[in-house]
């Protein structure tokens, strides 16, 4: 019951939020979102810590045909239901200083949003995932399409017809699976205990692994399906790019360690070398790409592709470390791109400029934004102590295991990441001011108040990363023992 | 039973209420008539089988399901039907008393037994159908439509009629039953040539009443002369009946000749679904892209009829009245919005929609639901209804076909989002920036089409197993 509520209660909230205008529409956004992350809370402490689906509710959903309403969470999906329900409140503080039209909308189409990324994390059942998979995407498309910058319209077009395009492929593998279930005469089923009992030949699996993979690949991104992701994220609102960087991409990955691995298990011993050159690859891609960049924006963007494709590494390289290390890098990475997406959307709401060149010495101006800034730079250098460090160590350890070399190339980006950020830090925070920076003010209390949580988190996840490794650890362990089974 | 007899006698009643002259009688009125048809067959529903009129006619669950549909549908556009026509001396009643009559033809075409039964069905729609097209008689537009449709229509009913008569000399009957006997009677093989002839012909002028293509050429320039109101009754309650009507005939009476009409129909079927789909793309008047979008739904539904398998109660019959009921709300929905939006501006391209999300949040918002709908994103009965289809036909082996039916699925998110963006993502200036003016009944039943879209999405598993 606790995951029913969890799912719907977003989306109630966000109903009731019609009736709100103005400023009290985000207050009780807010307000909603923050019992929802206290439910997460709740959940996490009557977590019993084995690999066992806890908070499960299976009901028929199309009882014809053997579909199920079947929800529940494992180490795994509570892991990520924490980082949703933790961000979602600090998104929305997030956007207080800015004066949305039609504001109601706004929050509402964000609390749709949660309810949309936490079914994608609980359902238990492939047409459920499937149904909220594309849930996901309709409030997000409103939200980049109708409140971003100038050529949003086009972009954000690119980015739905990409995405759902990418699922259909995937709902095609749903459904060839979902058949699979009722050869020999048993009731069809599209259950996930249904799909992973399957047994496919290896030819099957080869191709389904495609066709599944191509939906999580254009979400994360993988290179090279990532064409829409730089566009979608620079021309989204501040609130829109943090949903999108800092959880939507975990659907991807999610997808692989819950849908794929363990579903089509020799579909990847027969193509993890293709994904994960792919993968460091964009590694690479991204961060060079990204010292490149005159947006501040935009260069989080290649950033954030640099990074995720380190997490894709670290899942296909099948390892315990690696694995691990990507759940607590999603952890990681969520709460370092939305701080710095938050960031650089202070930083052109104070100066009206996303330049760097045309940034300078906002240090002596705003000490505090600078510190903030830095920590969370920091953090995705992969500094120790940080949440960031913890993360990539996990993973490079796997892709090295996988790999030597591999690693090593992939081990490039933490020196390409310093060089970009650093050069960021440098270039906008330091130096001699510029008509655009001078006399700007330090953070406000709202500000602080996204701000402090998110630094806390990053040095919780640093000092103790046991806390959510322990969590998922089970589940990652059963998901490894399906794999190689 | 009682529908069409309901339908017939309160529709000449409703032809004298005309005296009144007055919509605010006689909408209600109709209304009333039509909530009470659609009662009186859900009567129906726990009934017997039962024949009528010597079997010429067979009321079973199926023709309620599908009569059940086709009525709804009328009862939820008709609030549309205001200033449907410019000509204040028109006689509302008529066009009232004629959606009622042609409703009489629908019912017939989904409870029939007897091929002349489906001859007179489709007749007594077409023929009401010729002449709402042409209802707007000041418009030149909306003659050439009911001109174009009554010819080209005329012609489909002789092939129509010519193919029953080749299928009677070959298999001695007009009743289903017995032509499905005659089929297999090993006595009738030196007149296969003739019955599949027959056959030919009779897909032939079913094609053209459910615009599919090759026959669909008649279909973008009627849909958009014909006034609104009466474009998207032709493009649910004829196109559902047409459906219904075909696949009882190909169940119950071509059930055995399958290895003849297959590849026939697989051809139509891609032809429909590619000239739909990448027609659609092209256009740049609403309305004309909602018309080959309706073609691209025939190309769906025609996926429905090669999943048969062989009863009127199994996955593909239960795929074809989801998905009927999924493609009429949505597109009711969305000429319900066009109408509104293009009586007050006088223009049917996409930009005339610019800007609507700011000043008619609802029209907005209930025209975004029918076109994700229409699109078969999740959320909305339109998924539920492909993947019903579509799970019907993979059952049945027809992988190639479903696969590219979900590419052209694809290519028509591209035409269904351009509305979206026009509404929330385009400025309206000048005339688009005005209000459109809703009664607060019109939106009463936009709010409700939206409601059972979205419900048909999330809680299919209430009608998805009703046949």
């Amino acid at each position: 019951m606790l995951t029913a509520f969890l799912l719907f209660f977003p989306v109630a909230a966000a109903l009731l939020l019609h009736f709100a205008k103005g400023n009290a529409a985000r207050v009780m956004a807010l307000g909603a979102a923050l019992v929802e992350f206290a439910a997460a809370v709740f959940a996490a402490f009557s977590f019993q810590r084995d690999a066992s689906t806890q908070f499960a509710l299976n009901m028929p959903w199309v009882e014809s045909a053997g579909i199920g309403f079947h929800i529940g969470m494992d180490g795994l999906s509570l892991v990520l239901v924490l980082l949703t329900c933790f961000l979602v409140p600090l998104i929305i503080l997030a956007s207080f200083r800015h004066d949305y039209r039609n504001a109601s909308a706004f929050y509402a189409l964000i609390l749709f949003m949660q309810t949309g990324l936490i079914g994608v994390f609980v359902s238990l059942d492939a047409f459920l995932f499937y149904f909220f998979w594309e849930v996901a995407l309709i409030p997000i498309y409103f939200l980049a399409g109708v409140w971003g910058s100038d050529r949003r319209v086009a972009v954000t077009f690119k980015f739905f017809l990409y995405t759902i395009i990418g699922s259909l492929f995937m709902l095609a593998a749903f459904v060839y699976l979902y058949f699979q279930t009722g050869l020999g005469g048993a009731a069809r089923s599209s259950d996930i205990s249904a799909f992973y009992a399957l047994t496919l030949s290896s030819a099957e699996q080869a191709w389904l692994f495609w066709l599944i993979f191509i939906a999580f690949a254009v979400k994360m991104p993988l290179f090279p399906f990532h064409t829409w992701q730089p566009d979608t994220y620079t021309e989204s609102p501040a609130p829109a790019t943090m949903l999108l960087s800092g959880i939507m991409l975990k659907m991807g990955l999610y997808g692989c360690l819950r849908w794929l691995l363990p579903v089509v298990p020799r579909g990847v011993s027969q193509w993890d070398k293709t994904v994960m050159i792919l993968a460091v690859i964009g590694v690479i891609y991204g961060a060079i790409i990204a010292i490149r960049q005159r947006d501040v924006k935009r260069l989080i963007a290649y950033s954030s592709l640099s990074h995720v494709g380190l997490m894709i590494a670290g899942i296909f390289s099948l390892t315990m470390m690696g694995l691990q290390g990507s759940v607590i890098q999603m952890l990681a990475h969520g709460v370092n791109v939305v701080g710095m997406f938050f960031v650089a959307d202070i930083i052109q709401r104070r100066t009206g400029t996303r330049q760097i060149p045309e940034l300078g010495g906002l240090t002596r101006h705003t000490p505090l934004l600078s510190v903030a800034f830095l920590v969370m730079l920091l953090s995705t250098v992969a500094l120790p102590l940080t949440a960031g460090f913890v993360g990539e160590f996990l993973l490079l350890a796997g892709v090295y295991q996988y790999n030597m070399w591999l690693g090593a190339v992939a081990g490039v980006t933490i020196i390409l990441s310093a060089v970009y950020l650093l050069r960021m830090f440098q270039r906008v925070m330091l130096g001699p001011d510029t008509a655009f920076t001078s006399a700007i003010r330090d953070l406000t209390g709202a500000e602080l108040a996204v701000l402090v949580p998110l630094i806390a988190l990053v040095f919780w996840i640093g000092l103790f990363p046991n806390t959510f490794m322990s969590i998922s650890e089970p589940a990652i362990l059963k998901i490894l023992q399906q794999v190689n089974r | 039973m009682t529908s069409i007899i309901l339908l017939s006698v309160l529709g000449i009643i409703n032809l004298f209420l005309g005296f009144l002259r007055s919509n605010k009688i006689l909408l209600p009125a109709a209304m009333v008539i039509l909530a009470v048809v659609f009662g009186a067959n859900l009567y129906d529903w726990n009934a017997e089988p039962r024949a009528y009129f010597n079997n010429m006619l067979t009321i079973d669950r199926y023709s309620v399901a599908f009569t059940a549909i086709v009525v709804l549908t009328t009862l939820l556009l008709l609030p549309f039907s205001q200033k449907y026509v410019r000509d204040g001396e028109a006689n509302l009643a008529e066009y009232y008393s004629l959606l009622l009559f042609s409703l009489v033809g629908a019912i017939m075409m989904v409870s029939y037994d007897n091929l002349l039964m489906l001859f007179v069905g489709i007749e007594i729609l077409s023929v009401s159908m010729y002449v709402v097209a042409g209802s707007d008689k000041r418009n030149v537009r909306s003659n050439e439509a009911a001109l174009k449709y009554f010819l080209m229509g005329s012609f489909a009913t002789g092939i129509l009629l010519f193919g029953i008569a080749l299928v009677y000399g070959a298999t001695g009957a007009f009743q289903l039953s017995q032509i499905g006997a005659g089929v297999v009677n090993p006595a009738n093989a030196s007149l296969t040539p003739m019955l599949y002839l027959g056959m030919l012909l009779m897909f032939i002028g079913i094609s053209f009443k459910v615009s599919a293509a090759p026959f669909h050429y008649w279909t973008p320039d009627v849909y958009e002369g014909t006034p609104t109101f009466f474009t998207a009754f032709m493009s649910t309650v004829v196109k559902t009946a047409g459906f219904a009507a075909f696949f009882k005939l190909l169940v119950v009476a071509f059930g055995a000749a399958q290895s003849f009409w297959i590849p026939t129909i697989m051809a139509i079927t891609v032809l429909t679904l590619l000239i739909g789909n990448v027609g659609a793309v092209a256009q740049t008047s609403v309305k004309r892209m909602l018309a080959y979008s309706s073609i691209s739904h025939a190309g769906y539904l025609f996926i429905g009829l090669l999943a048969l398998n062989g009863n009127l109660s199994g996955l593909s019959a239960n795929g074809l009245f989801f998905y009927s009921l999924a493609y009429s709300v949505a597109t009711i929905a969305a000429f319900g919005v066009l109408k509104l939006v293009t009586d007050q501006r006088q223009r049917e391209d996409y930009d005339g929609l610019n800007g609507l999300a700011r000043t008619n949040p609802l029209l907005a918002f209930v025209m975004t639901v029918a076109m994700l709908s229409l699109a078969g994103i999740p959320l909305t009965g339109g998924f539920f209804g492909k993947f019903f289809l579509f799970g019907a036909a993979i059952d049945k082996g027809y992988i190639g076909l479903v696969v590219f039916a979900v590419v052209m699925s694809m290519v028509s998110i591209y035409y269904y989002l351009r509305p979206v963006i026009a509404m929330y993502m385009r400025d309206g200036d000048g005339p688009t920036a005005e209000p459109i003016e809703v009664g607060p009944f019109q939106s009463f039943i936009l709010v409700l089409l939206a409601l059972l879209t979205v419900a048909l999405g999330i809680m299919p598993g209430f009608l998805s197993n009703v046949l």
